[in-house]
Order: structure tokens, then C-alpha cells, then sequence
């Protein structure tokens, strides 16, 4: 490929890191990259690449460990160190600045000056728009940063790199949020800039887009390296069981979905965000006891303000959402979570847990009120104890006790305290928003048949996912978010290809619209 | 006790240590005669049974702005409205003992509830006014810590001066006064509320319905508001009873032997010394007497220095000032918390690949 | 009343009261965007109080006196930032910390220093002279207003233009405002978070402090035991209501300092002394209270409510 000669640029070797916090992000981990290449780091989240590359980027300091650059032992102490040895970054969030322009972003930092003490924002433009010109981007360099679309910003991430002179570029799950059309453009531009001879290491766990990009992977599991290899020599079965250590099991045998009445009615929902953007566009469905209803769809097309609405988050929406026969326009998110509704929420630290109280007080958030675990004024601690002693066993959470803190566990402990807690109540309707994100495998299984065994059980389940196998082996109806609309709904969910899903998700497709459809 | 907390107590101890030291340089530097009042500092409360009841009852104020702040911070709420409340609690007491000439017994027991009642109205204000309009609790109650002090010195010259001293009020009734618990002291009967208060405070945060959302509250509001609790009813109570506790601690200071009229006419910082109070305790009412117990001793060794010797009492809020900028940096000492962290996790790494 | 409400004195006196409000609100600003509150304001204004007659009278020049307490407000700007981002002391707590040093620190010091308590009477301090403008004295009204002010009035007002320029065509500007709006972008580019919120907790010092040497020798000529009273609280609540600008800080102070003179004012009138104190603080609170209720509605609006 394209890798002319085999000079060595990097060599990361036995890296340690040891967060504050216990956790042992890095064990012993070794990489070493060509100059010219294209390097999957790849592995599940949470096996330690994003660490491994922020001790690359010089945000984490290894406790154990060299880097060699060209050949030559290197500390980088900081992001501008690792910047002035050609070192460039583009995160998995965006580091950008809204309400500056992407001219003022790109040049943040290096600013062109004028007088010596001003700003020179016209020669910053001129610049902005040469760098862009030269690897054909095409962006508005004046245009502020808050009003452009995300496949924009990311280019903008990456023209931040390059105006610094980065030889050697991190990308860290750039495609997370892309679009496929994005995406495809976006690995153009990755192959002239290593025909152009920089240095990319590209981080997935997407592996059908490291066969298609990348020239070398190295693979990564729990902390370790488990070797780096030549990635047309071996297969994706190969990679994805030295990434998760045995086959991944994604087809669960399920029983025929066999639904009952209908327990969520949603007629004409819209949903402005905080920017008076109009984010929900009068959707409808309904959704039944016993059934799976999945959300797929690319991330911000709705989908958490769907959710905020359904769950009482956010009351600022028009149209009806009834659940079991109750309008809950006037019922607190209290009075919905009585209605016996179980909520996964999307980001577990920001919503789903206090991480300084310990694992028996992040349980009981949602049943504290019950009589068994409390009287009207005081708490019942000791029935309290035993419960959540009774749940840590029974969801599996790995800790000393239930006095620890939760912010001292792994996130895949820390979902299932959520889950232990969310499914403990006994739940009707269960609507679980990215219930396994950066949850480990084992986790992420015993949560999606926990799911399984209430729907069976007649629960009503609405899960939105952006991972696509979930949706799709755990879904009975499959709906497709685009736009705040549905563009697509699948009964048959079988009969569904990705393919075909992916236009749905980019709104290249659209099923027949009648005005006021309901989804049944 | 795992070794996070161990060490966040050696850290406390060491904050403190440094702060003395800091403050023993200052007087050094101040001072003609240094070593004397150093001393005088330290071993100044244990001379007499008089000073060891000065310390006992410059607790009692403590004990309750101290709790107030610990249950208003645990809910996250930074209300610093406890130095007003206060303030207006000691007028409302003194108001009722000379106003409405209730009988020994009952005196003091309404003058305490209705000092606790405007206590809890005045705190509320922030709470309220945050509530309604979004304004941050932090800078409404700042603004009005100085409103309570002018309408209490309002009220003090317009309806409670007694024109033959000046800026005071009439001597309070002798039925108004809280009793001593011990001869030959002026601890008094506020000590036994104010430790009860603690008592109930640590009860309410940690074992009640109420005191369980406060705190969820105040670590996640996002969490406990996608939990089902009521936040606005957690901003409110939280200041409320924070209130409560203020204007109480106000009440029973004015009611103590130690005064006779009311004469406040300046804010006297009860309300900041909760701050570091709250600090020490780590939030938890519980230690909070523990906590006051040290400022209390640090006060009157001072102000027995200051008798004594050239040092002036303001030395105290400088050693207060470290403290709490020692005890709450996160980062003081971190490299020697990580390294042992890091240790204890090295070494159960090990375990595992044995086991 | 109406017509010295309407008098250039009142204007005058707008003018002089708004100086030392304008330049914590500057300094709190500045910190604000750079991502910090500082609540030291306070503290730093009442240090530097006394620091402006201490410097001033050692050094028998005014200037003098005026650029060592600007020194001595960026160390204690520098030490709020040692705890609040080295040390991560959360940054509340450091403030009430150094408000508490500076209460019982200014005592201390001038008891050391004058053997009084109560005030600096017996230091021969050198206050910032007034000064004349040549041409605009001569216009009526305005000349009156404009002209005969105290010098750090001058320079507060030329602080907001400074600091203006400063925050939005400079390169540190754009730092210290990226550094505020996000600050893992500014790192990401190799902008030390730190060092920038640094430099701009030091320049708040350094304003506040400007605002503190003001009021010991210029808005009065002597430093008097807790003389900042609040100011630099309502000045954060003026920077927050002037959502952190420069400009939008001035046009706030000015409302502010109008409430201070015109309680000022008042003190010559039969109302309770007492009474008239709370002034500027129900004015902050008042103001405070509608600025934020319609933020509050502004956003419900959006939402779509």
C-alpha cells in the first residue's frame, strides 16, 4: 500500500496508566506506526485506546512506559508539546469552540497578527480558506461554528491538525457520528492525506471500515495489546475474537413477539430544543406491551428530545403522549415513573448516577418513596441494605460493597446498577436510550436479555440505539429517526437490510408520508 | 475506613496544622512579643474553668450556622444567607423578650420559634427568588445578608433603642434569658439545643425521606431530577430549613448570658465561620460540634491573646482563611493519594493473576 | 429633590460612585470569561484599600502607591488561581476563604501599621488627584459631569475600552474567551487552560484592586475597618447582568452607581439613615431578579412554551 518506506515515525512501548480513581486503563500496551499508514487502533470501549492515545496527545501522563519519536525517546508532556512534534488530534468530541467562526478556530492559538498585538482576522480567513483549499474541503470559513452540520465540523477538527502542521493524526471514532455519504467522503480525504504522506491512527471498533481503510491494525482488549497486524491477512471473525476474546453472540433466540394492548399512544409530538430548533416534527406511534420497539437512526436527529418528552424530562412540547390511557402533559416525571415506566438514560454519569454517593443510594433514587423501604418520614436502612445487596448479586455488579462509590466503578458496573435499579421496580414500559454504550460485552448481553425477558414477560419496550446490531437483533418494530420524523418504520425486521437502513437514516429514502400517519 | 477517606483525614489534620503554623509566623511578624502570645493562644482556654466555658460557649453559635450550611451545601444550594439570618433571628428574639412580656419558660421558647421562623422566612428569599426567576442563590444571598443588617438596625433605633446607651437596645427581661447548665460559667441551656440540633441535622440528611433527595440533589441534579424528585421542592426546603436553624442559632446566642441588650450593628460573621465549619465536617451535622469545638478553642485562645498581649483577635480569620483553602483543595497532597492508590491497585492486579 | 436629581452634580456623583463598581465588575468580567467566578472580588478591593493608603503614604507619590497595590492585587489574583487550578480548590469556597483573610487581614494590619482599629486617619496617605479637561469644562452641564473627576474615574472608564479591545481583537482575548466557552477545544489546540485562566484571575486582581485603591483614596481619603461593603458582590451581579462584556458591565455599573449616589443623596433628606443603606443592595437584588426572570423567559420562549 502506500506505506514507501518502513520508517518507523512512533513507538509506543509498555504503557501503564493508572487512573486516580484505581482504575487500570493501561496495562502494558506497545504499538509502533510507519510513516505513510493508515493504523486501526481497534477495540471494544473501554479496553484503553482512548487513554493509550490521550498519553500519545500528552493530556494523560503514563505511569510506566516509553515513547519513541523517529527513533528518539520522547516525553510529551502536554497537548502543545505533542502539537510542536507534529502530533495532531481530532477527538470523538468535538473540540470546538461555538460561537467562534471556523476561521477563528482553526487559527485559536497560532493567531496571524497584526500591529503585533491584533489580531490580523482578514489574513486568518485567507489562510483558513488556502488550507482548505488545499485537501479540498469545502467549508465557509466565516460562518460560526454553532450553525454548521457535523460532518463539517469534523472536517474543520481535521484542518485544525493540519494548519498546526500534524504529521502523525489521531482520530478518535471519527465516524461515530458521520453519515455513510459522510463517512465515504471523509475516507477520500484520509487516503490523499496518506498519499500525501501523513501519519493516521485511526480508532474504531467499526471493523467493515478498518478493512476498507486501513492499512495495519493493532487490536486491543481490557487494557492490553493483544498485537497489531496486517489488515489484509485477517479476517473480520479473526478480529472481532481477539477484540471480545470469544464469538460475539448477537442473534438471541427469541420467542415470537406476541403484543397486547397498547400501553404509549403518541400523537402529533413536536419538540423545540433549547435554540427554539424544531427537533421532534409531529411524530405518532404507538407502542404495545410485549413488544420491542427499536429507534435507530444517526445521533441528534431527535431522538433524546423524543425521549426527554416521553419521560417527563422536558414538558415544553406540543401534541399528546398518553401513557396507559393517562395524559402526561400535567403528570410529573414522579407521576410517570408511578405509572411504573423504567427510564435508561442516555448518559449514565450526567443522568443516571450521583458518582460520589455509593451504589445502595444511586439503587434506590427511584423507589425510595415505596413503603417497603421507607415511612412517611424516615428511611427503612435496613431493608434498604439487604435489597440492594440482593441486586448487586442478582445484576452481577462487581464491587466491595454496596458502601462503594459508583464513580469508583467501571462503566459497564456502573450501567448495571442503573439497569438494577430501573428494572427492580417491576416496569410496564421500559424505554432504554443507548442501554449498552461503552458497556463491556458481558454487560452489554446480560442487559439485552434482561430486555428480552421483560418483553416476554409483556412489558412494552422503546429502545433507541446507535448500535445497529442491537436494534436489529433485539427489535420487534424497527422505526428509523430522521429529521425528528420517522422515515421509515419496519415490521418485518428481518427482512431489513443495513444497507437500506443507512438511506433511511440519511433521508435518502422516505416512506410513503400521509399527513397524520400513526404507526401501529 | 478504605484508604481514600483515611487519607482525606490525614489531609484535614495536615491543613490545619499548616494553618497554624502560617498564622504563628504572622504573629512572629506582627508581634513584640510572639512567643508569648503564641502561647497565650494555645494554652490561654485551659488556664481557668471561666475560659474553658468561653470556649464551650462560643460553640454554641457554631453548632447551629455551621448544620444550617451543612444542610443548605449538601443540597448544592450555596446559600450564604446564614450570616443574615442570623443576624435577624437575634432582633426577632430580642423584639419578642421585650415586646410582649412573656413569663419565664415561655419567653424564650417564643423567642426562639419566631426567631427561627424569620430565620426561615429570610433564607427562603433566595431560594424563592431563584426558583422564580433563575437569579443564582449565591449573589441574592449576598445582597441580602446587607438588607437584614440595616432593617435590624432599622428596627433596632426606630422601636427597641434605649435612649440612655446609644446603639442598643433596653436590657432584655430577666424571664427571656436562657439558663446556665453550669455554676460558675455562662454555658448555657442553648448548648443542649444547639447539640440536639446537630443531632437532628445529621438524622434529617442521611436518614430521612427528605434528607436523601437533598443530597442526591446536591451531588446530581440532573440524576435526581430524572429520579421523580421534586427539585424545586428541594431548593426550597433546603434553604428553609437552613433558615430554620439560622435564626434559631441567632435566637439562642441573643437569649444567652452572654448578652444583655441587643447591639448588633455589624454583621458578626457567623454566617462565614459556618462556611469553614462546614468544611471540617464535610458536610455531615454530626461533626459539626467537633468542628466548632476547634474554632471555638482557636477564638478564645485568641481573644485572650489578643487581652493579653499586642496580636489582635483577626488573626483567627486569617488561620480560618487557609484552612479552608487547604482542606478544600482537592490537589493538596494528590501526588502522595495517588501514588497510594495506584498501590493498592498494582497489588489487587496481582491477587487477580494469582487467583 | 427633582431638580439636584437633575443637577450636574448628581450626574457627577453617578460618575464617581459608579468607578469603584465599574472596576470589579471589569475584573469579574474577565474572569467569567475566562470560565471562573470570582468571588475574591471582595476581599481583593478591601486589601487593596488599605494596601493604596499604606503604599501611597510610604511612598509619599499617589502613582507610586496606585501601581503597588495593583502588584499587590495581582498576587492575591495569582493566589486565588495557585488554589482554584492548581490545587482544585472549588472556586466559592477559595474566595470566601480570601474575603475571610482579607476582613480579619486589613485589621491586623493596620493595627500593626497605625496602632487604630477603626480606620487609617493617622496615615498620611496621598490620594489620585482630580482632574480638569481643558475645552470640556467650559460646556455647560456636560463639562460639569464630565470634567473635575477623580483620576481612576478616568481610568475605569478607559478600562472598559481597554479591556473591550483586549477581550475581542486580541489574540489572548480570543484564548481567554475559548479557554471560557470550552475549554477542552483550547486545550486541544495546545492553549494551556491554566495559564490562561491565570493571566486572567491576575488581571482580575489587578482591576479589582484599582477598584480597592479607589475607594480609600479618591471616592473617600482613608481606609475604614470592611469599606468595600459589598461592592464587589454587586459588581459580579453587574458583570453577570452585562452578560460578562465589557460594555455591557459599564452600562450596568452606571445603574448601580446611580442607586449608590442618589442613596447618597438621600442621607441629606429626613428618610432613616437606615433605611437609605439598603439602597444599592435592593437595587442589585431588584435588578438581579429581573435580568434573570427574563432570561428565564427568553428561554421558555425558545423552547417552544
Amino acid at each position: 500500500m502506500a506505506c514507501l518506506d518502513n520508517k518507523i515515525v512512533l513507538q509506543m512501548n509498555h504503557i501503564m496508566k493508572i487512573y486516580s480513581n484505581g482504575v487500570v486503563a493501561n496495562e502494558d500496551v506497545s504499538i509502533e506506526l510507519k510513516k505513510g499508514e493508515i493504523h486501526a487502533l481497534l477495540g471494544e470501549n473501554g479496553a484503553g485506546k482512548s487513554t493509550l492515545m490521550k498519553v500519545l496527545f500528552g493530556i494523560e501522563s503514563p505511569d510506566e512506559g516509553q515513547i519513541f519519536l523517529n527513533g528518539q525517546e520522547t516525553t510529551i508532556r502536554s497537548p502543545q508539546d505533542a502539537i510542536n512534534k507534529g502530533i495532531g488530534m481530532v477527538h470523538q468530541h468535538f473540540m470546538l469552540v461555538p460561537s467562534l467562526t471556523v476561521a477563528e478556530n482553526i487559527i485559536l492559538g497560532v493567531e496571524p497578527k497584526k500591529g503585533g498585538l491584533f489580531i490580523d482576522m482578514e489574513k486568518a480567513v485567507q489562510e483558513a480558506e488556502v488550507i482548505a483549499g488545499k485537501y479540498n474541503f469545502d467549508i465557509d470559513v466565516r460562518a460560526k461554528v454553532e450553525e454548521i452540520p457535523v460532518g463539517i465540523k469534523q472536517k474543520v477538527e481535521i484542518l485544525k491538525a493540519l494548519y498546526r502542521g500534524a504529521d502523525i493524526l489521531i482520530l478518535d471514532e471519527p465516524t461515530a457520528v458521520l453519515t455513510p455519504q459522510e463517512t465515504d467522503e471523509l475516507f477520500v480525504q484520509l487516503e490523499k492525506l496518506r498519499d500525501n504522506g501523513h501519519t493516521i491512527i485511526f480508532i474504531s471498533h467499526k471493523l467493515d471500515e478498518i478493512k476498507r481503510i486501513c492499512d495495519r491494525a493493532t487490536i486491543m482488549r481490557s487494557g492490553r495489546s493483544m498485537g497489531t497486524y496486517e489488515v489484509k491477512d485477517i479476517s473480520t471473525e479473526e478480529m472481532s475474537r481477539l477484540m471480545v476474546g470469544r464469538e460475539v453472540v448477537l442473534t438471541f433466540d427469541k420467542k415470537p413477539a406476541a403484543p397486547s394492548g397498547v400501553l404509549m399512544k403518541v400523537r402529533e409530538l413536536s419538540v423545540r430544543n433549547g435554540q427554539g430548533v424544531l427537533k421532534v416534527d409531529s411524530l405518532s406511534f404507538d407502542l404495545r406491551g410485549g413488544e420491542i420497539l427499536g429507534i435507530a437512526g444517526v445521533e441528534g436527529n431527535g431522538q433524546s428530545e423524543l425521549i426527554d418528552s416521553l419521560t417527563g424530562l422536558n414538558k415544553s412540547y406540543k401534541g399528546s403522549i398518553c401513557i396507559k390511557d393517562t395524559d402526561i402533559e400535567k403528570c410529573s416525571i414522579k407521576d410517570i415513573r408511578e405509572l411504573k415506566v423504567a427510564h435508561i438514560p442516555e448518559d449514565r454519569m450526567t443522568s443516571g448516577c450521583a458518582g460520589n454517593l455509593n451504589i445502595l443510594e444511586n439503587m434506590f433514587s427511584n423507589q425510595y418513596t415505596d413503603p417497603d423501604y421507607s415511612g412517611k418520614i424516615l428511611l427503612k436502612m435496613k431493608k434498604i441494605q439487604e435489597r440492594s445487596e440482593e441486586l448487586i448479586r442478582e445484576y452481577l455488579v462487581k464491587c466491595r460493597s454496596y458502601k462503594q462509590n459508583v464513580g469508583m466503578l467501571s462503566g459497564g458496573n456502573i450501567q448495571k446498577v442503573i439497569v438494577a435499579r430501573e428494572f427492580s421496580t417491576g416496569p410496564d414500559l421500559i424505554i432504554a436510550n443507548q442501554p449498552t454504550r461503552g458497556v463491556d460485552v458481558g454487560a452489554a448481553e446480560f442487559i439485552r436479555r434482561r430486555l428480552l425477558e421483560f418483553r416476554d414477560a409483556g412489558c412494552a419496550v422503546l429502545l433507541v440505539s446507535a448500535d445497529l446490531n442491537e436494534v436489529f437483533s433485539l427489535s420487534d418494530r424497527l422505526a428509523v429517526m430522521y429529521k425528528g420524523k420517522f422515515s421509515g418504520m419496519f415490521t418485518d425486521v428481518a427482512a431489513v437490510t443495513e444497507e437500506e437502513l443507512g438511506q433511511y437514516m440519511l433521508g435518502l429514502k422516505h416512506q410513503e408520508e400521509q399527513e397524520g400517519v400513526i404507526y401501529e | 475506613m478504605n484508604s481514600a477517606k483515611r487519607f482525606d483525614m490525614f489531609r484535614m489534620f495536615f491543613s490545619v496544622l499548616i494553618a497554624l503554623l502560617i498564622s504563628f509566623v504572622i504573629i512572629f511578624f506582627v508581634s513584640k512579643e510572639p512567643v508569648t502570645a503564641i502561647t497565650t493562644l494555645i494554652t490561654g482556654p485551659l488556664k481557668s474553668k471561666r475560659n474553658m466555658g468561653n470556649v464551650v460557649e462560643a460553640m454554641v453559635p457554631l453548632i447551629f450556622t455551621g448544620t444550617g450550611v451543612c444542610i443548605m451545601f449538601s443540597a448544592n444550594q450555596i446559600n450564604l444567607a446564614t450570616e443574615g439570618g442570623f443576624h435577624l433571628g437575634g432582633l426577632v428574639a430580642a423584639a419578642v423578650a421585650l415586646k410582649l412580656g412573656l413569663p419565664a419558660g415561655l419567653s424564650p421558647i417564643a423567642a426562639i420559634c419566631l426567631a427561627a421562623l424569620a430565620g426561615a422566612i429570610f433564607c427562603t428569599i433566595p431560594a424563592v427568588m431563584k426558583i422564580k426567576t433563575g437569579a443564582p442563590e449565591l449573589v441574592s444571598s449576598l445582597m441580602i445578608n446587607y438588607l437584614s443588617l440595616w432593617l435590624c438596625t432599622f428596627i433596632l433605633m426606630y422601636a427597641l433603642q434605649d435612649p440612655s446607651v446609644g446603639s442598643a437596645s433596653y436590657k432584655l427581661p430577666a424571664e427571656s434569658e436562657l439558663p446556665t447548665i453550669i455554676k460558675g460559667t455562662n454555658i448555657h441551656a442553648g448548648l443542649l439545643l444547639a447539640l440536639i440540633v446537630a443531632v437532628l441535622g445529621y438524622v434529617f440528611l442521611f436518614k430521612t425521606r427528605t434528607g436523601y433527595e437533598l443530597r442526591l440533589t446536591g451531588e446530581n441534579e440532573s440524576f435526581a431530577r430524572y429520579s421523580g424528585i421534586n427539585i424545586v421542592k428541594v431548593v426550597l426546603i433546603s434553604q428553609m430549613v437552613g433558615g430554620v436553624i439560622a435564626g434559631m442559632g441567632g435566637g439562642v446566642e441573643l437569649l444567652s448570658p452572654i448578652y444583655s441588650r441587643f447591639s448588633w450593628t455589624s454583621l458578626l460573621g457567623y454566617g462565614w465561620d459556618a462556611i469553614i465549619i462546614c468544611t471540617l465536617a464535610k458536610k455531615n451535622p454530626l461533626y459539626t460540634p467537633l468542628a466548632a469545638l476547634f474554632l471555638a478553642y482557636l477564638r478564645t485562645g485568641a481573644s485572650i491573646m489578643a487581652r493579653y498581649t499586642d496580636v489582635t483577635l483577626e488573626i483567627v480569620q486569617i488561620t480560618q482563611g487557609i484552612i479552608i483553602l487547604l482542606v478544600v483543595a482537592e490537589q493538596f497532597l494528590s501526588g502522595m493519594k495517588h501514588r497510594m492508590i495506584a498501590k493498592e491497585a498494582k497489588a489487587s492486579l496481582k491477587e487477580g493473576e494469582v487467583a | 429633590m427633582l431638580q439636584s436629581l437633575l443637577s450636574p452634580d448628581f450626574f457627577n456623583a453617578i460618575l464617581r460612585a459608579t468607578t469603584p463598581i465599574l472596576f470589579a465588575a471589569l475584573a469579574s468580567s474577565v474572569a467569567s470569561k475566562s470560565g471562573i467566578t470570582n468571588m475574591a472580588l471582595e476581599g481583593i478591593m478591601l486589601f487593596s484599600a488599605l494596601f493604596g493608603v499604606i503604599f501611597s503614604a510610604m511612598t509619599g507619590n499617589f502613582a507610586v502607591g496606585l501601581l503597588l497595590t495593583m502588584v499587590a492585587g495581582a498576587l492575591i489574583g495569582l493566589l486565588l488561581a495557585f488554589f482554584v487550578l492548581n490545587l482544585k480548590t472549588d472556586e466559592i469556597l477559595a474566595a470566601i476563604a480570601i474575603n475571610l483573610m482579607a476582613t480579619g487581614g486589613t485589621v491586623l494590619l493596620m493595627l500593626a501599621v497605625s496602632g487604630d482599629r477603626g480606620s487609617s486617619t493617622s496615615i498620611a496617605s496621598v490620594s489620585a488627584p482630580k482632574i480638569v479637561i481643558p475645552l470640556i469644562d467650559r460646556i455647560p452641564f456636560l463639562g460639569q459631569i464630565l470634567s473635575g473627576q477623580n483620576l481612576m474615574t478616568y481610568l475605569s472608564l478607559l478600562a472598559v475600552i481597554v479591556m473591550h479591545v483586549f477581550l475581542y481583537k486580541m489574540p489572548l482575548g480570543l484564548k481567554i474567551r475559548a479557554v471560557g466557552e470550552n475549554k477542552n477545544a483550547a486545550e486541544s489546540v495546545g492553549i494551556s487552560a491554566r495559564k490562561i485562566q491565570y493571566i486572567a484571575l491576575i488581571l482580575s486582581g489587578v482591576l479589582a484592586s484599582m477598584g480597592g485603591y479607589f475607594l480609600s483614596g479618591g471616592y473617600m481619603n482613608m481606609f475604614t475597618k470592611d469599606m468595600s461593603a459589598g461592592k464587589g458582590y454587586i459588581a459580579l451581579a453587574a458583570s453577570a447582568m452585562g452578560g460578562d462584556t465589557p460594555v455591557g458591565a459599564f452600562l450596568v455599573s452606571l445603574l448601580f452607581g446611580a442607586a449608590q449616589a442618589l442613596a447618597n443623596m438621600m442621607q441629606l433628606t429626613d428618610i432613616p439613615h437606615e433605611l437609605i443603606q439598603m439602597v444599592p443592595y435592593l437595587t442589585t437584588l431588584v435588578g438581579l431578579g429581573i435580568y434573570s426572570y427574563a432570561g428565564l423567559k427568553r428561554r421558555q420562549k425558545l423552547a417552544g412554551k
